[in-house]
């Protein structure tokens, strides 16, 4: 049997065994899922969608690096790419496969951007929405192929 | 001080003008000042009296807080309690439309100027891939008339505030089916004053702050269609336009 585990490892090279199902959880119709980051992504705030999406309870999120959510299915890259924008102070918008404690997964389309208070970045502020399905099908496509080449170099 | 002049988001109902009225004299006797209520007809119109600085303390639509906070220095002091800007986007009761993912990419919807409403409502269309390049939207003064057009099978949907929906009489609501409904919760109107009445606001906060203690305060608040008024923070004001920010581009 294939086990339902999976090894993830950090960009900081810490590792993690996450558990992995292949059942997708439908976006909450007419929300909007809300959280706020530190300036190193630890986890400062979050609305009660993100709670139930996550499948955490709110004391186990804040505090947390947002990393928590990672989908091993999600290339680093595309983190990159969203640091190196909103550390510029610019916003970053994506299709995000995320993981909830449960192992299954649901896909957001997020758009991330810095707090910026008297010129200087204090933080930052996500919002997903429901994402379009056919973008939803194209990414999946193109993550498959990211990770691909990641895993060839 | 010169008597500074009080103003409502446009897209405030016919129904609560009377009571903003009843606001504005409660409130200038609290305060000891005279105010002049001035109203707007249009959103437009508005917009340019504040760039004018015409205007000290405005009960604001969120999307026009924005503005109002990062580019004019206003404060926003207060909120309606437990109230916040939700939309509805409703089809005709016969239509064979079940959910957004049955509506053509060229959708056509009847809309108002509201542009919190209009604004969630076009994110809410975003997962049939409806976009507001592919939306073709017809502008209607009311959500009246909105209401008329959905019936008349002249558009496909409807963005309505919830409120107004759900205060729509009941023979309108009866040919009219509600595909979904926003429960975003963190978008509101606000209260917000000029920076010149900077060494006013935490007069002002106070009184807002005991407006439900007095009689006829709360008189007022009720023909305001509210409670009590919540006071804010700088930060959760600055929240709520990170929040809209991420929706608007
Ligand atoms: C405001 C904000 C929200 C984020 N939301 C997510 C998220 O929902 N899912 C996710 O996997 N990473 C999210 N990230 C990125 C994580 O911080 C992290 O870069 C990513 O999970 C990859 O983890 P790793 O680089 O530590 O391996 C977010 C970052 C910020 C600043």
């Amino acid at each position: 049997m294939i086990s339902p585990f999976v090894q993830l490892i950090y960009h900081d090279g810490t590792m993690r065994e996450v558990l992995i199902k292949n059942e997708e959880i439908p976006f909450p119709e007419g929300k909007l899922i809300v959280s706020r980051t530190d300036l190193a992504g630890i986890i400062t705030h979050c609305n009660p969608s993100f709670i139930e999406m996550s499948g955490y309870q709110h004391e186990e999120l804040i505090g947390r690096p947002h990393h928590i959510l990672r989908h091993p299915d999600m290339p680093a890259a595309a983190f990159q790419d969203l640091w190196d924008t909103i550390q510029q102070g610019k916003q970053w918008h994506g299709y995000v496969k995320n993981l909830r404690k449960d192992g299954c997964f649901y896909w957001v389309y997020a758009t991330v951007i810095p707090n910026i208070r008297d010129g200087s970045i204090i933080g930052y502020t996500s919002v997903r929405r429901k994402p379009s399905r056919a973008k939803v099908q194209e990414c999946i496509q193109l993550y498959a192929q990211m990770n691909e080449a990641g895993a060839a170099v | 001080m010169m008597r500074p002049v009080m103003t409502i988001s446009p897209d405030i109902g016919p129904d609560r003008i009377a009571g903003w009225y009843i606001f504005n004299t409660w409130l200038q006797k609290q305060w000891g000042h005279p105010i002049r209520l001035e109203l707007f007809p249009s959103f437009q119109k508005q917009r340019e009296a504040i760039q004018r600085d015409e205007i000290g303390i405005i009960y604001a639509n969120p999307f026009d807080a924005a503005m109002l906070v990062r580019e004019k220095g206003f404060k926003a002091i207060a909120a309606a309690v437990g109230k916040s800007d939700e939309a509805v986007i409703a089809v005709n009761v016969d239509s064979s439309v079940k959910c957004i993912e049955d509506l053509p990419i060229t959708c056509r919807a009847a809309v108002t100027e509201a542009p919190d409403v209009n604004t969630i409502s076009s994110i809410l269309l975003e997962p049939a891939d409806i976009t507001r390049q592919t939306l073709q939207s017809v502008i209607a003064d009311t959500y009246v008339v909105v209401a008329k057009l959905v019936l008349q099978g002249k558009v496909d949907v409807g963005f309505f505030l919830a409120e107004a929906y759900d205060g729509l009489s009941r023979v309108v609501r009866s040919q009219l089916r509600e595909l979904l409904r926003s429960q975003i919760y963190d978008i509101r109107h606000v209260l917000l004053v000029e920076p010149h009445l900077q060494a006013e606001y935490e007069t002002l906060k106070t009184i807002l702050a005991n407006m439900s203690s007095d009689a006829k305060g709360r008189d007022a608040l009720h023909n305001l269609g509210f409670t009590d008024w919540e006071i804010l923070q700088q930060e959760d004001t600055e929240f709520m336009i990170d929040l809209m920010d991420t929706l608007v581009t």
